[in-house]
């Protein structure tokens, strides 16, 4: 319980100090500075690069990993991207809308009944 | 051999026809010569009565000197054709002009039937792929020297792909053979020196006896498990020069042996059992375990007798699983038992880099404390030292080396024999519980599928869906790899068979890729399978007249352009490096893209006599552009659809 209580206050602090973003900068530099390299330009995801697209992590938690991060990703430090920088990209994952359910897309529903 | 020389004369057979055109030339020699050749009076003596006739006959007709009945490249000929080759790829060479001629004409041209290849790397890779289907060697000759060279790449993706490939070269080695530039440069004393360290065995025999022999032996070598390339050198001399009439009772062809892959013996199998069937979650990793179909049926039935999951994960090898079974997937880090089999890279199985240092110098285990590693492969059979593809040494508490194939007959009888009845109740729950996480992981790959689904450039699932549709009921068979894809086909498509994939490069060799899935799509016509290729933009440009070579021998298969305009792997090391050194995150590109002119694949199709369409950007084009192409593979031709996808 004492794990959860903490989890909750860190996840409201970092919403608490969420940077405002634009997404349409976002998107120019999440293709320029190389995200979409793992990510995918639609940030669906990939052998490389867990999906990001309508991601539903804190933008100071997404920052943090940007900054150190723990796999295989490389660390991008303040000195190649800002945290305004990251704040954009931020805001143009979040704009991305959530993926259909499989079931509603003909192919995989079809797909799920094999 | 230099059939236009007529002042050769030294090995032939044609001393009747030699000795009058030396009779010729010597009735008129050069100007300058005269006078300082002219004989001293009476320090020559009388010629013969054979001399004095030659030198005052006419010279024979020219085709008695020039033509032979019987060159020892027939003889070759007789030796392939009785190791069973169906094949034989080539980019014609004048080092073996000789063999190409018996093979056309003395073999007519069937068993082997000869591919006509643009590139001695395409002819390697196409018989790399079709090994993998056909479960034997298809031959390819070369140039001792220069086609040896296009092809090295090629031969060190089989070799560490453990796959066999028979490659015969040309080689003039007899210096006084050598007519012009052309042969002293294309001549080499020891051709096979160049690939030695990445191929399993060589020789260069002197003589038919000797090549007969070697030749035999040769076949045997390479597809003995670990298998792997080998190399005979046919001399040209060997190939062109008459079989002399005395020699020709004494020439036989030695019989192939049946071939014992090396099986682990009885008490390495008893003890692997034991820990098998005690351990808790044992968990087995499949790199090249299943050679043939047997295998795969193999480990299968082992799997089930223990209720332990299979999983062949991060490079898919082989098609070892099926990728629906309920036993297919496992968690190593949970395991306390973990069993390789032909793994290549076990270390990199059971390791994690530590993100301080990227290039994997500070590394930790993902296994748990006291969890027993156990090897089986016939890679530790065939070890050598230069080139480094015996991966990092996996510290295994059991290093059993044999061919894990041939060793699963014998373990999976003395694990059913350990198994007791409580024992049996407790890996059927285990299972229950393995099947169960197996029917998530793939509720969860379809949900995944779902992101990007709309998305230009397409997704490769996406991509993978539309194609898994168009094909799921013909008889199919992947002849590509499935790693830059992000798995998708493995995580969608239904994989039952041996055939349906045939895993990647060996070596990580791009330009394997397109050559391979021709070889592959060779192999399977025959079958009347249906070969789908997804084929990577970077890779088809090395060499794509491969293209042409499936247009011209009527190669059904369908190649769908995996075209994400860019050497990806490369360009995500850069960024890599970039953001290491702190600059120029946004230049990773350069050097990288293959874009500025973007590639017209559906063009360059064409232009080889290949059915070409595309690109598609549209994802709700690719159906029909897949189903139109089918129509086009459907006659027996290759076609080719060119798709903008997603970088992974």
């Amino acid at each position: 319980m004492r794990f959860l209580l903490l989890a909750v206050f860190l996840t409201a602090i970092a919403h608490a100090q969420q940077p405002a973003g634009n997404a349409e900068n976002g998107k120019r530099l999440f293709a320029r500075d190389g995200c979409y390299e793992c990510h995918g330009y639609a940030a669906q995801g990939s052998r490389d690069g867990p999906r990001l697209a309508a991601t539903s992590l804190p933008a100071q938690v997404v920052i943090n990993y940007v900054r150190r991060p723990f796999g295989a990703m490389p660390a991008y430090t303040p000195k190649v991207l800002s945290d305004h920088e990251l704040a954009d990209i931020y805001a143009f994952l979040k704009s991305l809308p959530a993926a259909r359910p499989a079931k509603d897309i003909p192919l995989l529903d079809q797909l799920r009944n094999e | 051999m230099a059939k236009s020389d007529a002042s050769r004369v030294g090995r032939r057979g044609f001393l009747r026809g030699a000795a009058a055109g030396a009779a010729a030339l010597a009735s008129t020699p050069p100007p300058a010569a005269r006078a300082q050749d002219v004989p001293k009076r009476g320090s020559t003596p009388l010629p013969s009565a054979s001399q004095a006739a030659a030198e005052t006959s006419p010279p024979p007709p020219r085709a008695d000197v020039y033509t032979t009945s019987r060159p020892g490249s027939d003889f070759m000929v007789d030796v392939v054709k009785s190791l069973g080759f169906e094949y034989v790829a080539a980019n014609p060479g004048s080092s073996f002009r000789g063999l190409h001629e018996s093979i056309i004409n003395y073999g007519n041209n069937r068993n082997p039937e000869l591919l006509t290849c643009c590139h001695e790397e395409s002819s390697v890779a196409m018989a790399h792929g079709y090994a993998k289907i056909e479960g034997k060697p298809m031959m390819i000759m070369a140039h001792g020297t220069v086609g040896l060279q296009h092809a090295s790449m090629a031969i060190y993706n089989a070799y560490a792909d453990r796959v066999p490939v028979y490659i015969v070269l040309g080689n003039i080695l007899d210096a006084t053979y050598r007519r012009s530039v052309v042969e002293w440069t294309h001549s080499v004393q020891d051709a096979a020196a160049m690939v030695r360290d990445y191929t399993k065995w060589d020789d260069a025999p002197v003589s038919l006896t000797h090549f007969a022999e070697s030749a035999v032996r040769a076949y045997q070598i390479a597809m003995t498990p670990a298998m792997g390339p080998v190399v005979l050198v046919a001399d040209a001399v060997l190939q062109e020069e008459p079989v002399p009439e005395a020699d020709r009772p004494s020439l036989r062809i030695p019989k192939l042996s049946a071939i014992g892959p090396p099986a682990a013996d009885a008490a390495a199998i008893h003890e692997v059992a034991r820990l098998l069937v005690a351990a808790e979650n044992p968990v087995m990793v499949a790199g090249r375990c299943a050679r043939t179909p047997q295998g795969l049926e193999l480990l299968v039935e082992l799997a089930e007798v223990l209720q332990a999951p299979v999983q062949d994960r991060p490079f898919r090898f082989r098609m070892n699983f099926p990728t629906r079974h309920p036993l297919y997937g496992g968690n190593l880090g949970e395991a306390d038992l973990v069993l390789a089999l032909e793994d290549p890279d076990f270390w990199q199985a059971t390791h994690a880099q530590t993100p301080v240092n990227r290039m994997g110098m500070e590394t930790r285990s993902t296994s748990k404390p006291g969890t027993r590693l156990i090897t089986i492969s016939s890679i530790d059979l065939n070890s050598k030292s230069n080139y480094q593809d015996f991966g990092r040494y996996p510290e295994a508490d059991l290093a059993i080396a044999a061919d894990a194939e041939a060793s699963l007959p014998a373990l999976i009888e003395a694990c059913k024999r350990l198994i007791t009845p409580d024992r049996k109740h407790a890996l059927q729950e285990r299972g229950a519980k393995l099947a169960d996480a197996a029917r998530r992981t793939r509720e969860r790959a379809l949900e995944e599928a779902a992101w990007g689904w709309d998305a230009s450039p397409i997704t490769t699932a996406r991509l993978s869906a539309e194609l898994w549709n168009a094909v799921r009921k013909e008889d199919w068979s992947l002849v590509s790899d499935v790693v830059f894809l992000s798995y998708w086909p493995t995580r969608l498509w239904d994989f039952t068979k041996h055939y349906q994939y045939i895993g990647g490069q060996g070596a990580f060799g791009v330009g394997y890729g397109a050559p391979a899935a021709v070889g592959a799509a060779l192999a399977n016509r025959k079958h009347g399978r249906l070969s789908v290729n997804i084929q990577c933009d970077g890779d088809l440009n090395y060499a794509p007249g491969v293209l042409w070579t499936a247009a011209h021998h009527r190669i059904p298969l369908l190649t769908v352009m995996h075209n994400n305009r860019a050497y990806h792997q490369e360009r995500m090391y850069v960024q890599d490096m970039a953001s290491r050194a702190e600059r120029g995150i946004d230049r990773a590109n350069i050097g990288t893209s293959i874009t500025d002119p973007n590639i017209d694949y559906a063009t360059m199709a064409k232009a080889y006599g290949v059915y070409g369409v595309g690109p598609i950007e549209n994802p709700d084009d690719l159906a029909p552009a897949i189903r139109r192409a089918l129509e086009v593979v459907r006659r027996g031709e290759p076609a080719l659809i060119d798709v903008l996808t997603q970088p992974r």
